[in-house]
């Protein structure tokens, strides 16, 4: 089976909801853990890394957590399909770039996948719709302390899981959750939220990981600190951050609807007037426009418009998802204007935006 | 003995840290103690901080003194001191041992403390409480020694041999 048949389709994907999810897209957990005394997969030599690769996968596969599951060593998968793995969130940028010696697991429900030799022999995540990193951490807990019985796992008892860089040492954790900030960047509010997270020494960065642009007005949110504090202690305290960014974002929407309707109004007005009707639209303009349509549909302006609906879209939109409709092979121009066709499409029948009563 | 920060007055905290498997010893005056916090429990390791790399470790010391020049390498993976400045990242989970001296330092930079706190592998969980329960033991039967609680003694005696049995050495 190849990883497009494995996957579900994106209308069924985009039925999965969660607490929050008005404004949290998703949570996640990640452990990086590594085997005692052999290279990280930085420094390791190719053979090393295949020796690394065919120890840790079966161990993998072998989780009762992950049957049935999709296992694949990474030159196995073509740049599309990898591609198709980033816009589902359920690889790293950098882990689609790997190749022989690194490889991939992922289970039937896609909510728990690990990565083979990206910057850890092991990098483990927990996903979830909507706020549930509780409900993440109980899972990649579970499947951690399950795999730890058939891996020596390079552990110090001062140190904690030792991790090619120090600054995932101690628990490995990387808590996060994606968060979809409209409000806070009409009001221009944006600039300050992210500055009290960094105080507070959260990381902030954009849709897909580190070093990449807001796009959409998503922001991921997640811990830097990693020593120091237990992993319930880390969850709690970004919770804590969390809810707070979520109440924010609730108020700068009232407070921009009660001050300034006319503006968030000509907003949506004008990115569902460009989505119904442009002819050809680049990836990034669609995200920066259905960000406004979500805002819209959460207002209640849209009747014929669920979130669902609007996550189907969106994940649909982009460059891989948007490919895998055609058998051809895209260029990028081809690209912008079968997206235009498909928005047109999808929007043919949504009726435009009415203010809210 | 003299404080290893100040140099000018007499020693009068003594404080040894184990990093990996390196012994560090720190000497400060009171003066100087008080000024790093290293009365407080919580930033004990400040003591290995503020010294970082200029502190003698107890085995490693003598040669370091006489082949000064040498860079030290990681005997699990080869990695040096040199890489490690290059890429910011370690090259195994050894050389944290292998470049314990200064870690501290950078570590202070990252994180919230410097000892993890959060889970331990359930194996090496169990067996560091095998340990401590037969430290308890070990403490009940020089009591009963003492107190010439022969009865007593043997069945701890017994206790302990069944523990050291079960546990690998
Ligand atoms: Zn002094
Ligand atoms: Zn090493």
């Amino acid at each position: 089976m190849n990883i497009h048949e494995f996957l579900v389709p994106p209308a069924v994907f985009c039925q999965r909801t969660g607490p929050q999810d008005r404004i949290v897209m998703s949570s996640r957990v990640r452990l990086a853990r590594n085997l005692r005394k052999l290279p990280f997969p930085a420094w390791a030599k190719k053979p090393d890394r295949l020796r690394l690769l065919e120890a840790i996968q079966p161990a993998v596969e072998s989780l009762p957590q992950m049957d049935p599951h999709f296992s694949a060593a990474m030159d196995d998968l073509t740049a599309f399909d990898k591609q198709i793995l980033v816009e589902r969130h359920l690889i790293s940028r950098e882990h689609a770039a790997k190749g022989a010696g690194s490889g991939f697991v992922l289970n039937r429900e896609e909510t728990l996948c690990v990565m083979i030799n990206e910057e850890d022999h092991l990098r483990i995540q927990s996903l979830r719709p909507g706020l549930q990193l509780k409900a993440c951490w109980q899972a990649i807990d579970e499947l951690d302390s399950t795999l730890e019985t058939k891996l020596d796992y390079a552990f110090s008892p001062e140190l904690g899981y030792l991790t090619a860089c120090p600054t995932n040492l101690g628990t490995g954790i990387r808590v996060s959750a994606m968060l979809h900030l409209p409000g806070l960047v009409l009001a221009e509010e944006i600039t300050r939220i992210i500055n009290a997270a960094n105080k507070l020494n959260f990381a902030v960065r954009g849709l897909y990981g580190e070093g990449t642009e807001a796009l959409g007005n998503v922001f991921q949110v997640s811990n830097q600190m990693t020593l120091g504090e237990s992993e319930p202690q880390i969850i709690e305290r970004i919770s804590k951050a969390l809810n707070q960014i979520i109440e924010e974002e609730e108020n700068a929407r009232s407070i921009l609807l009660e001050k300034k309707p006319k503006v968030v109004f000509n907003h949506i007005g004008r990115a569902y007037g460009v989505l119904a009707n442009a002819h050809t639209i680049s990836s990034k303009e669609t995200m920066n426009l259905l960000s406004l349509l979500r805002l819209g549909i959460d207002l209640g302006m849209f009747a014929q418009l669920d979130r669902s609906h609007w996550d189907e879209i969106f994940l649909l939109t982009q460059p891989a998802h948007l490919q895998k409709q055609f058998t051809e092979k895209l260029g990028a121009d081809e690209r912008d204007i079968l997206r235009a066709d498909m928005l047109r499409e999808r929007l043919r029948t949504v009726p435009r935006p009415q203010p809210p009563k | 003995m003299l404080c290893n920060v100040c140099k000018q007055n007499e020693a009068k905290v003594h404080l040894t840290q184990i990093i990996g498997d390196k012994m560090q010893k720190v000497d400060l005056c009171e003066e100087c103690s008080k000024e790093k916090g290293v009365g407080d429990p919580a930033s004990y390791s400040l003591a290995e901080l503020l010294l970082g790399q200029s502190l003698p470790t107890d085995e490693a010391a003598p040669e370091a003194a006489a082949a000064p020049e040498t860079e030290t390498k990681c005997p699990a993976c080869g990695y040096t001191q040199a890489d490690f400045k290059k890429a910011g990242r370690f090259g195994c989970s050894e050389c944290y041992i292998t470049f314990a001296d200064g870690l501290g330092t950078m570590l202070k930079t990252m994180h919230k403390g410097l000892r993890h706190t959060g889970k331990v592998p359930t194996a090496l969980q169990q067996a560091r409480e095998a340990v401590q329960k037969l430290k308890t033991l070990q403490k009940r039967l020089e009591k009963a020694v003492a107190e010439e609680n022969f009865e007593e003694a043997a069945q701890l005696r017994d206790e302990i041999k069944r523990l050291k049995d079960k546990a690998p050495a």
